[in-house]
């Protein structure tokens, strides 16, 4: 099968669904002439024309806000926001009005809207531009979330969500645009909120999504060579969450790692253990380890970014620790 | 206005050193001593100088990513601002912060920022404090032409006027926001235009002559400070360098920044110093080779500055 990069894979999936449905605007910051920062939208403008690919000035309020009257009045707009972190700029817009309002208008309003952003940290970025903040959107009900780990998961996910009619949060990792993978030619698609197991085991469960599923893989490789054969699940989605992957594996290994890269304290980590152990207490063998960011803002130096963020050892360790619990 | 010999030469020293600095912050970026992401200030080392020089030392200062040249023109020490690029222990920020966040609380710089806009309303807070405490402090936000379209920066241009706070909103025009031109992001042929409207005094100078920046801020300086309220400049500048490291500068052409780097104020100011200001070559000369020292110094330092101790790492997270 063909290799693309994840930001291809991306590019792919809008450029398909672009063609089909001339109601998919495209709108953010630098995503026409330039391509947007990370270059997902490149090429866009020249294919579709400045009335499908919108830029916007740095009102990320304002075109969230808009990108909501765009989707009541029937368009179905995708907005990018560079970074994630920006998204409390545009909170309002995203949880107050996006989030509520098929809800409150009682299900009068349909809200198609797909937010694109990338969040995570790595790249020394510092403090304001290497968050991850899929705990908010996952939190705030109204809104489906979503973090592909691969080029394949990227194309099949955004797909899904681009034909989706609700307000869908779809979260990218900056550390994953030049990672490549296998993409089929012929049209696919990857359903929201289906888990999927990247690596079967018997003996310890990951559950990890986004870059950290990269991770989880490598440290179920290390594991391996000490004898312990490590599930990795790729969450994929943290709403609609599918917890009864999780909990058929659960049931099969006994142990559960949850690895994610936003912090730890009250992350999504904390509301998959707590699922586990009130559905599947019985099979569990061991305390569930979290692994996430230390609960501080992420630091510039490298040294201490590297110790903040939960790296392949940190999830080695907690398999161990559950292993031999 | 007329300036001491001393003075002037103060500036080109300075607006030099910033070049220099901000030269050597790209050498350490491309040999990856440096990372994150650098927006240098190459190009509008005018501005920093002519707008941050008025200011008094306990004068409050918040300014943007593009920071570095003001942060030095305010006072904070070069060498630990080049330690901090490099992520090293003797940084302005410990480390912590990087190129985005510096912050040096002994020189009133509460702070660079890597959220469009968001400086300007700690300014106003600032500003208001030193009204509250009738301290005759003032405060400046400086930001880019971009984040004239961000709502926090809106609302604290409000509050300013309501509050008839001391502060100067010093807005850097360079005719770009990262990529994309502002004059197509905005319905007003200026910013200035568009200031007036929170009925303030609004100002207007060519960016890159040190002189004309630093006598509009020195009159706005005086306004605010003797309690007559906001006031908003617009300074007219242009980066020679892309955005950030990395800026593949599809949206400008070759000749519109060969226009720019003609009247690049780092080799105009010296000229206008022989020509106008009674300076001399040799005078120069000398200067130039002081900050090549100065240089020197501070690349030695950062880079033979310890790392953070990662047992440190949560240490100032609450006091
Ligand atoms: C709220 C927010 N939105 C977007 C960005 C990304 N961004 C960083 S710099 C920049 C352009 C700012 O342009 P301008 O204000 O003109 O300042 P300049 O970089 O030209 O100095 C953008 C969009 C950001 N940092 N914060
Ligand atoms: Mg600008």
């Amino acid at each position: 099968m063909r290799e693309l990069t994840y930001s291809k894979a991306l590019r792919e999936a809008l450029t398909e669904e672009m063609a089909r449905n001339p109601d998919i605007l495209l709108l953010g910051e630098d995503i026409g002439v330039y391509g947007g920062v990370f270059k997902v939208t490149e090429g866009l403008l020249d294919r579709f024309g400045p009335e499908r690919v919108i830029e916007t000035p740095i009102s990320e309020a304002g075109f969230v806000g808009a990108s909501v009257g765009l989707a009541m009045t029937g368009k179905h707009p995708v907005v990018e926001l560079m970074f994630m972190d920006f998204a409390y700029v545009a909170a309002d817009s995203i949880f107050n009005q996006a989030a509520k309002m098929r809800y409150m208008s009682g299900g009068r309003a349909h809200v198609p809207l797909l937010i694109r952003t990338q969040q995570g940290g790595g790249r020394g970025n510092a403090a304001q531009h290497s968050q991850s903040l899929e705990t908010f959107f996952t939190h705030i009900p109204g809104l489906k979330v979503v973090l592909p780990s691969t080029p394949y998961d990227a194309k099949g996910l955004l797909k899904s969500a681009l034909r989706d009619p609700n307000p869908v949060v779809f979260i990218e990792h900056k550390l994953l645009y030049n990672t490549k993978g296998p993409v089929p030619e012929e049209e696919y698609f990857v359903p929201l909120g289906q888990a999927d197991v990247k690596r079967t085991g018997k003996d310890a469960t990951v559950v990890s999504w986004s870059r950290t599923v990269l991770h989880a893989l490598e440290a179920a490789e290390l594991a391996a060579r000490e004898g312990i054969d490590v599930e990795v699940i790729d969450l994929r989605c943290t709403v609609p969450l599918d917890i009864n992957t999780v909990l058929t594996s659960v049931k099969k290994t006994g142990r559960l790692v949850v690895a994610h890269e936003a912090h730890r304290r009250a992350g999504v980590g904390a509301e998959i253990a707590s699922l586990v152990q009130e559905r599947a207490f019985d099979y569990l063998d061991a305390p569930i380890e979290r692994v996430g960011a230390m609960d501080i803002p992420i630091p510039y130096s490298k040294p201490l970014e590297d110790e903040a963020l939960p790296g392949v050892q940190h999830i080695v360790r907690a398999i161990k620790r559950a292993a031999y619990a | 206005m007329t300036f001491a010999h001393a003075d002037l030469r103060r500036m080109y020293r300075t607006m030099l050193l910033i070049r220099r600095f901000e030269e050597q912050a790209v050498a350490f970026f491309l040999s990856g001593e440096l990372r994150g992401s650098l927006h240098p200030c190459i190009g509008q080392e005018a501005t920093a100088v002519g707008a941050v020089f008025p200011l008094r030392t306990d004068d409050y200062l918040t300014c943007t990513y593009r920071g570095h040249g003001q942060a030095i023109a305010k006072g904070l020490n070069p060498k630990e601002g080049m330690a901090e690029l490099l992520g090293r222990r003797t940084g302005c920020s410990q480390g912590l912060g990087g190129s985005m966040h510096y912050t040096d609380l002994s020189v009133g710089l509460l702070g660079e920022n890597a959220i469009v806009g968001a400086g300007a309303p700690i300014a106003v807070g600032a500003a208001l404090r030193a009204k509250l405490d009738k301290t005759g402090q003032i405060a400046m936000s400086i930001f880019g032409d971009g984040a004239i379209n961000q709502g926090a920066l809106l609302e604290a241009f409000n509050l300013a006027a309501a509050w008839q706070a001391p502060v100067i909103f010093f807005c850097e025009n360079n005719l770009y926001s990262e990529m994309t031109p502002i004059s197509s992001m905005v319905g007003t042929a200026t910013l200035a235009e568009r200031a007036a409207g929170f009925g303030w005094t609004t100002m207007t100078v060519d960016g890159y002559d040190p002189i004309a920046v630093y006598e509009t801020t020195s009159q706005a300086v005086e306004h605010a400070r003797s309690g007559r309220g906001p006031v908003f400049i617009e300074a007219m500048t242009y980066r020679l360098f892309g955005h950030m490291v990395g800026d593949t500068e599809p949206y400008r052409s070759k000749e519109e920044v060969a226009q720019w780097r003609a009247k690049d104020p780092i080799t105009a100011f010296p000229q206008r110093l022989i020509d106008e200001y009674g300076f001399n070559q040799a005078e120069i000369d000398a200067i130039k080779a002081e900050v090549e020292a100065e240089i020197e110094e501070i690349k030695r330092f950062a880079l033979e500055s310890p790392w953070p101790d990662v047992s440190e790492i949560a240490e100032h997270m609450f006091a």
